[in-house]
């Protein structure tokens, strides 16, 4: 980090040179190189929900729904606890890379789940009132709706706002430290509300 | 770090988010049948008055990077138009009218609003304001 000197727990600090100072590498806050490929998914789900054939609707919900599910439980459950113990330069390097890319791969992964599990459930008609696994159809619109409100609310603004600080010329590290810990905290809660979906998701498949 | 005093922004935001979710959960738990609107109306009042609050309080703070929050604000609210905007499409495409679109609709804008309101707020809020970066330049 610009500025900002560190050293190694147990470490001595060097008493001839100053410490270097973190080095943040360089990065876009939202790589555009990816918003064709976004692009293109959000046509393709757009003509799967027009279309309205069994088939690529499954695709989008199926396919959407296991990246949104993996990456939650891998973010919140695995790399996050692994990020809090990282050392701060590995852990702004590993911001720097990995952030960007969230910032385009979630919110497409969760229109695409949730636009055309909407449109299949319509299709099917799993969505009614009158089918017998309904209350497990509710309780997947409120795990999913307090996913979204926790994602919406604090996940992606904390994300923002991280990359937002690691481009400042001379970053604030607590700043940046407060806005991880939202950051892994949120991830974690979101991890394990995943499993939840699982459970709803694989007894409603099983009828 | 000393904190600025700022107002509950991501507190009132994430109030009005889950009240326009409850709302849309209630319409949508209740498919085919035409139940009443009165508890979706009112989550969305609840939920347009959180916002109109959030505004009014975040208009009110002195020395905020009101540049870095219009700059960061504006691109959010692309991207959630487009979401809200897709949304709306499916909305549509499956014949949904009359009072329910209306109150489906009216919670969309509220979400289109207010999340990149509150994108905006959290990144502002550790950034420098212009007056203050152009006094410390001076």
């Amino acid at each position: 980090m610009a500025g900002v000197a560190t050293t190694a727990p147990g470490v001595k600090p060097h008493t001839e040179a100053p410490p270097h100072p973190i080095q943040i590498p360089e990065f876009e806050i939202v790589p555009r190189r990816g918003l064709p490929i976004v692009a293109v998914a959000l046509v393709l789900l757009i003509v799967a929900i027009a279309v309205n054939k069994l088939w690529p609707l499954e695709f989008f919900h199926v396919a959407g729904g296991a990246a949104w599910t993996i990456i939650d439980l891998f973010l919140g459950l695995i790399l996050g606890p692994i990020m809090g113990r990282l050392s701060v330069p590995a852990r702004i390097e590993f911001t720097t890379r990995l952030m960007p890319k969230m910032l385009l791969i979630m919110p497409t992964v969760v229109t695409m789940t949730l636009a055309a599990g909407w449109q299949l459930s319509t299709k099917l008609g799993t969505n009614l009132t009158s089918y017998p696994n309904h209350g497990w159809v509710v309780a997947s619109f409120i795990v999913v709706g307090v996913m979204s409100v926790l994602a919406l609310g604090l996940l992606e603004p904390a994300n923002i706002a991280v990359l937002c600080e690691l481009k400042k010329p001379r970053p604030n590290p607590e700043v940046i430290e407060r806005l991880m810990k939202r950051f892994i905290y949120c991830a974690g809660i979101l991890g394990a509300m995943q499993v939840a979906t699982l459970v709803i998701m694989t007894k409603l498949a099983s009828g | 770090m000393t904190e600025r005093e700022l107002p509950p922004v991501t507190a009132l935001a994430m109030a009005s988010l889950t009240l326009i979710v409850a709302g849309g959960i209630y319409l949508s738990a209740h498919l085919p049948q035409h139940v009443s609107l009165v508890p979706a109306v009112v989550l969305l009042v609840g939920s347009a008055l959180l916002l109109f609050i959030n505004l009014a309080l975040l208009a009110r703070v002195q020395d905020f990077a009101w540049d870095r929050f219009f700059e960061v604000a504006k691109w959010s609210l692309l991207a959630y138009a487009i979401i809200a905007g897709m949304i709306e499409y499916a909305f549509v495409r499956d014949h949904l009218h009359g009072g329910a679109l209306v109150v489906l609709t009216l919670s969309l804008v509220i979400f289109a609003v207010h999340v990149p309101t509150l994108v905006g707020f959290t990144v502002a809020r550790y950034a420098e304001p212009a007056a203050v970066g152009k006094r410390a330049a001076a």
